[in-house]
C-alpha cells in the first residue's frame, strides 16, 4: 500500500513539475471555522528545489492518462511512461498530511484528461470540495481548468479554489494547431473569459452584499512555453499584456521550455532557455510594476530582448534624452524608470528626501546599483560622471568595465553558445 | 561617562531611557545585567525594571511614531546583536529631539539600521513560517524544534495560532530554551525539562512519535525528489533560498527513508 501510493505519487509529480506556477498568495480566506489552514495575505516557499524554484504547494496531477498528444507534453498520449491515477481519498489525505506538519500552503491539481473534459473537471472539482466541506480545510487551492470544461463546473471550481488557471502555453494559434492539434485557442479563450467574468460578477455582489460567495478570491493566472515554438518576445509580451488589460489576469507565467520529447516539430535544444525566461520575466515586471507599456519594451526595431542587459537598462540606453533625472526632485514614476533603482529604493528615496538632500552616498546605503543608475542620475545638479557618454559606451562600461564580474549565467549560456557554435 | 545594566526585558531597556532623560544623565553604553565589562566606566548605574516607567517612555513613541515604527523598535530587541541597547536609545533620542515624525528619514544612520534589522527579523519570521516542520507524536502533539538567529518566537504566535486552529502544537527554540505552545485553546510560552529533548539537535525520542509519522516524511522526500528539474539544476540559487544551517530541521534534507 505504501509503496504503491509512493510509486503514483513519484510519477504523478514528474508529471506536473513542468508547470511553474506555484503562487500561494492573495487568498483571502482566513480559518474562521476552527478548521484546519489559513490562507490570507502573503504566500510562503516552505522549500526549495535543487534548480532554485519555489516550492509551495502540492503539485500533482490527478492522473497523468491523457486523450490528448500535444507535442510539448511529457504526458501526451503516445510518451512511452508509466501511467497513474490518484483516487480522491489519496490527494485528501495527502494534502491535509502534509499541511498539518507545515510542508505545504495547499494544493496545486491538474490532470491529463481522461474521458473528456467535464469527466475530469467534475473530479477535480469533487477533490476541492470535499477538503473544503468534509475537512474544514483553508489552505491554498489551485485548480487547473481543463480546456472545454462546461461553463457550471467551472462556476464550481471557483466556490472552492482560490485561484484558477486556464494554460495557453503556446504564444500563437498557428504554434498551438502545429504542436497540439486537437486543441484551439477558443477552447483556452473561452474558460478564461468565464472566469474573468465570475471574477467581476462576484466582486459586484459583494459590493452589495457581503456575504456573497467569494469567486478564486486570488484571481486567474496562465503559462506560456518560452522556446518550444517560433515567437519572439515582442509577440509573447504583447499577448500577456492583453491577457492583464482583456482578462483580469493576476499572473502569467513563463516557463523556458525543458525538452522532453523528441520531435520533429520541436527545437532540439542544449538546455532551458534560461536567461531568456528570465528577461521576459523582468520583462512582464517592468509591465505590472513599473508603469511599462509592452511598445517601451519591444518593438518592430528591436522585437526580442537583449540577453546580455535587463530590459529597463536597454530602454534605457534607447531613450538617454529622457535622462538625466534628478535625484532629489523627480517624480516617483520618472525615479522608478532609472535603471538600477528598484521599486523599495525609489520608495525610499521619494520618503527620505523630503528630510534632507540625498546624495550619491545615501543612493548606496539605499541599496542603488550605482553600477547602473550612475550614468542616468543627478544628485543636487551634479553627474557622478564627468562626461556625456553614448548608449553604446555606457553599455560596454556596464557589462565589462571597472572590473564588473559578469552575470555568471550569462557567462555560462554564452559558453554553451561557443560550444554549440 | 554614563554606564547603564538592566535585567534584559524589554520593559528594563525602557526604564533604562526613562531614567536617562529623568537625570539628563546620556549613556555611553547600556547592557545586560551580568554581562557588564567593570571598571571602565566613571559611574555605572543598574536599573531596576519598573513598569509604569517604561510604559510612559512607550506611549511618548507611540505618540511619535506609527504603529509599524514602534515595533521595528521592539525587533531590535528581539535581534539581540551587540550594540543594540544604544541603538534603539539613539533612535529614541533622534524621535524625542524632533517636532516630526523621524522614522523616513533613512538619511540618519540609526534609522536606515534599525530598518534594516526590522527587515533582517522579519526575514528570519518568514523562514520560520517556511521551514518549520512538525511531527506527530503518539499523544497528537505536532512538535518543532528551531534554532533561529534571532529571538523570533514570539512574533510566531499569531501566524501558526491562526493555521492550526484545530491541532495541538509546540515549537521549541533549542538555543533559548523556551517554546510557544498552543492546547487547542491558548498559546502560552513554556520551559521545558532538558530531558525531554536532545539539547543539541532538539530531536525528541524517536519512540514518542506516531505510527504514520515515517510515512508522511518519507512521502514529502519522495515528493521533493521529484519535484526537481534536472535540467535546471541551480545550486547558487537553491541556496540562497534555502541557507545549509536551515537544513537540520528540513524532512527533504534528511537522509532518505524507506
Amino acid at each position: 500500500m505504501n509503496e504503491r501510493i509512493q510509486e503514483k505519487l513519484k510519477i504523478l509529480a514528474d508529471a506536473a513539475k513542468y508547470d511553474v506556477s506555484c503562487s500561494s498568495s492573495g487568498g483571502k480566506r482566513k480559518n474562521s471555522n476552527k478548521g484546519l489552514g489559513n490562507a490570507e495575505g502573503m504566500g510562503i516557499c516552505h522549500s526549495y528545489t535543487e534548480d532554485g524554484r519555489c516550492v509551495s504547494l502540492l503539485k500533482i496531477l490527478l492522473t497523468n492518462f491523457c486523450i490528448y498528444d500535444c507535442a510539448y507534453c511529457v504526458t501526451r498520449k503516445s510518451n512511452d511512461i508509466k501511467r497513474a491515477a490518484f483516487t480522491i481519498e489519496e490527494v485528501v489525505d495527502l494534502t491535509i498530511n502534509f499541511y498539518r506538519r507545515n510542508y505545504i500552503e495547499g494544493l496545486f491539481l491538474s490532470s491529463g484528461i481522461f474521458k473528456n473534459a467535464d469527466y475530469t473537471m467534475e473530479r477535480l472539482v469533487r477533490i476541492a470540495k470535499k477538503l473544503r466541506t468534509e475537512h474544514k480545510f483553508n489552505g491554498y487551492i489551485h485548480l487547473k481548468t481543463i480546456p472545454g470544461a462546461s461553463e457550471e463546473l467551472i462556476k464550481e471550481a471557483g466556490l472552492y479554489a482560490d485561484r484558477l488557471s486556464v494554460n495557453i502555453e503556446l504564444p500563437s494559434e498557428v504554434s498551438l494547431k502545429n504542436l497540439a492539434p486537437e486543441k484551439n485557442y477558443a477552447e483556452i479563450l473561452t474558460p478564461m473569459g468565464n472566469i474573468s467574468d465570475q471574477l467581476q460578477l462576484s466582486k459586484d455582489e459583494r459590493k452589495l452584499f457581503k456575504a456573497a460567495p467569494a469567486f478564486a478570491p486570488a484571481g486567474q493566472s496562465t503559462q506560456l512555453i518560452i522556446g518550444a515554438s517560433k515567437e519572439n518576445d515582442q509577440q509573447i509580451l504583447t499577448l500577456s499584456s492583453n491577457l492583464y488589460n482583456s482578462y483580469n489576469l493576476k499572473r502569467v507565467y513563463y516557463s523556458g521550455y525543458v525538452p522532453v520529447s523528441e520531435d520533429s516539430r520541436l527545437p532540439s535544444l542544449v538546455n532551458p532557455p534560461i536567461i531568456r525566461e528570465n528577461r521576459v520575466y523582468q520583462a512582464d515586471w517592468l509591465m505590472r510594476f513599473y508603469g511599462f507599456q509592452v511598445n517601451e519594451i519591444v518593438d518592430d526595431q528591436n522585437p526580442d530582448l537583449d540577453l546580455e542587459i535587463d530590459p529597463k537598462l536597454a530602454w534605457g540606453l534607447r531613450n538617454l534624452s529622457v535622462f538625466p533625472v534628478e535625484i532629489n526632485t523627480a517624480d516617483y514614476e520618472l525615479i522608478l524608470r532609472v535603471p538600477g533603482i528598484g521599486v523599495k529604493s525609489a520608495k525610499k528615496i521619494v520618503a527620505a528626501r523630503r528630510f534632507a538632500p540625498l546624495s550619491l552616498e545615501h543612493l548606496h546605503k539605499f541599496g542603488v546599483v550605482l553600477k547602473r543608475a550612475r550614468y542616468f542620475i543627478t544628485c543636487k545638479g551634479q553627474s557622478p560622471e564627468s562626461k556625456d557618454f553614448t548608449a553604446e559606451i555606457i553599455r560596454r562600461r556596464i557589462l565589462f568595465g571597472e572590473g564588473s564580474v559578469r552575470n555568471a549565467l550569462v557567462k555560462q549560456q554564452l559558453s554553451l553558445f561557443a560550444m554549440a557554435g | 561617562m554614563h554606564y547603564y545594566t538592566y535585567d534584559g526585558s524589554f520593559e528594563g531597556l525602557l526604564s533604562v531611557i526613562f531614567e536617562v532623560y529623568e537625570h539628563k544623565a546620556w549613556p555611553d553604553k547600556i547592557d545586560k545585567q551580568g554581562q557588564e565589562q567593570p571598571g571602565i566606566f566613571a559611574s555605572s548605574h543598574h536599573v531596576l525594571t519598573d513598569e509604569a516607567k517604561a510604559a510612559r517612555v512607550w506611549n511618548g513613541l507611540q505618540k511619535k511614531l506609527s504603529e509599524s515604527a514602534c515595533t521595528d523598535l521592539y525587533k531590535t530587541y528581539l535581534w539581540e546583536q551587540p550594540g543594540f541597547e544604544m541603538l534603539i536609545f539613539r533612535y529614541v533620542e533622534l524621535v524625542f529631539a524632533s517636532k516630526t515624525n523621524i522614522e523616513e528619514n533613512f538619511a540618519e544612520d540609526c534609522v536606515r539600521h534599525i530598518s534594516q534589522i526590522s527587515k533582517q527579523i522579519f526575514r528570519e519570521k518568514h523562514r520560520m513560517e517556511a521551514f518549520i516542520r512538525f511531527q506527530k507524536t503518539e499523544d497528537g502533539l505536532f512538535y518543532a524544534t528551531i534554532s533561529p538567529d534571532f529571538n523570533v518566537l514570539p512574533l510566531l504566535k499569531t501566524h501558526f495560532q491562526k493555521r492550526y486552529a484545530d491541532q495541538a502544537w509546540l515549537i521549541y527554540d533549542v538555543k533559548r530554551r523556551y517554546g510557544l505552545h498552543y492546547d487547542l485553546e491558548n498559546v502560552s510560552f513554556i520551559c521545558l525539562e532538558e530531558a525531554t529533548v536532545h539539547a543539541k539537535t532538539g530531536a525528541s525520542p524517536a519512540n514518542i512519535l506516531s505510527e504514520k509519522e515515517p510515512l508522511y516524511e518519507m512521502l514529502w522526500q519522495t515528493y521533493f525528489d521529484h519535484v526537481n528539474i534536472p535540467e535546471r539544476k541551480n545550486k547558487k540559487l537553491h541556496l540562497r533560498h534555502m541557507p545549509v544551517r536551515y537544513w537540520k530541521y528540513l524532512t527533504e534534507k534528511q537522509a532518505r527513508l524507506q
